[in-house]
């Protein structure tokens, strides 16, 4: 399948906005050589994610895709990219700025949602019960607190407590586009 | 568990921090100044103290180094961080140092002297390094340490317990955890590939420092081997384990039993040499 790129819908200044975010500020000198999508491990396991193309997506102003999709969750962090990037681009942590982004759009997809309602909660990412705390005990470990609040005053220190209830990530997926 | 134990017996001591939350890694998808507050409050809890913090995951490691690489060089970002950390009653100030317990191992403790503490030396056992991509990377975190794409480190704390670590492939790759919660199935075919990896050049045990990349070979292992009709059984040590062995610490204090891939034939091989 052929997709169509229409050019009155993309927003030029996207880029612009991406180069201001922390971590977004390499975006601009990637010459699309794509040795992070060769370095890529999980562009191994599944050619619907490449960073390059995401890099591309990014610079022709399709910010919808972008931000919507699920491309930008598929990065497992590994940085062998960024490692390898004879432009400096620093693509892991260009994933996290564009990831940055779409929770101020509003979209945050449900596995990050999931996580934060824990630390936001209980300030750790699981629920410590009287249960593990004693089998805790029976290997030599000592307690830990099951809930810790001052992580959520600073979480809403942070402005996240209002992100607890966002819109769902769309499911309509647009892994598919044959672009690039 | 078998950190502490091999802390115990090596002379080093650790201090329980009750008050200490989630480092924050799970934040920084989310909101960056959001992770980096986290692991402020986290850094400021140990300086309060006069502590130095020791992780045992990589996650954690990378997490606080990074923020605290990041707030020691930006003003105006640790002035911000600290308005909002005051709210609570806490100061970040970059005193306290932030490593992985392996790396305290190998800079401050030297393999050198493992060596010397290393009482049933572990010869004929082969055990796959995998250090998992943020004991290492990025470089801008780890200039001052290992290279980020033929690390020694491990490898060479492996060696000190009398093991033998063999080369393998693409041995600095990543488990795949990083996208267990995004999309499980690809997720566990990086794990996969990397047990192929492992199997194909046949060892007997993998050593990880990571509890989520043990949750990847170890804790998924079962899963990977009955989708893909394969079967790998090769049991995930956490690294002192491996050096609680070979200081001749019993593997009941060292946790074995809490292992999910269960390491009999080794515990077998390493007994059997002590007759």
């Amino acid at each position: 399948m052929k997709d169509v790129i229409d050019v009155s819908k993309l927003d030029r200044d996207f880029k612009y906005r991406v180069i201001e975010e922390p971590g977004g500020e390499g975006l601009l000198s990637c010459f699309a050589c794509g040795t992070c999508a060769a370095s890529c491990p999980v562009r191994e396991v599944d050619e619907r994610f490449n960073p390059r193309r995401l890099i591309r997506m990014a610079i022709l102003g399709m910010k919808d895709r972008v931000l919507q999709d699920e491309f930008i969750y598929l990065c497992s962090g590994c940085y062998l990219c960024q490692e390898r990037c004879p432009q400096d681009v620093g693509i892991t942590e260009l994933m996290t700025a564009l990831r940055n982004i779409a929770v101020r759009e509003g979209y945050l997809h449900p596995s990050f949602k999931a996580q934060l309602e824990f630390v936001y909660k209980l300030g750790r990412l699981y629920e410590l019960t009287d249960f593990d705390n004693k089998k805790r005990q029976k290997n030599g470990l000592p307690d830990l607190n099951p809930v810790i609040d001052e992580v959520k005053i600073l979480l809403k220190e942070a402005g996240l407590s209002k992100f607890v209830e966002v819109r769902e990530l769309s499911t309509h997926s647009f892994l598919d586009a044959q672009f690039l | 568990m078998s950190a502490r134990r091999v802390a115990k017996e090596l002379g080093i001591e650790f201090e329980d921090i009750k008050e200490f939350s989630c480092r924050g890694f799970p934040m920084r998808s989310i909101d960056k100044e959001a992770q980096l507050l986290i692991s402020a409050r986290n850094l400021a809890i140990a300086e309060e103290r006069g502590l130095d913090i020791i992780t045992l995951c990589n996650a954690c490691t990378i997490t606080l180094q990074e923020a605290k690489m990041e707030l020691d060089h930006d003003e105006e970002l640790k002035k911000r961080i600290n308005e909002k950390l005051n709210k609570i009653g806490k100061e970040y100030r970059g005193t306290a140092k932030v490593r992985h317990f392996a790396r305290f191992l190998y800079e401050e403790y030297t393999p050198e002297k493992i060596k010397e503490k290393v009482k049933r030396p572990l010869s004929g056992i082969r055990a796959a390094a995998h250090y998992g991509c943020h004991f290492i990377r990025p470089t801008e975190v780890y200039r001052d340490f290992d290279d980020p794409e033929h690390p020694q480190s491990l490898d060479k704390l492996i060696e000190a317990t009398g093991a033998e670590s063999p080369d393998y492939p693409d041995k600095q790759r990543c488990c795949g955890g990083g996208i267990l919660g995004i999309k499980e199935e690809d997720a566990l075919l990086m794990t996969k590939n990397k047990l192929d990896d492992v199997k194909n050049v046949g060892v007997d045990c993998m050593i990880s420092i990571c509890p989520f990349c043990s949750i990847m070979y170890e804790g998924n292992q079962k899963k990977i081997e009955k989708t893909y009709e394969t079967e790998y059984k090769i049991p995930v040590l956490y690294y002192p384990q491996l050096l609680g062995l070979a200081m001749g610490i019993p593997s009941e204090e060292l946790g074995f039993k809490l292992n999910r891939v269960k390491a009999k034939n080794l515990l077998a091989k390493v007994e059997k040499d002590e007759e």
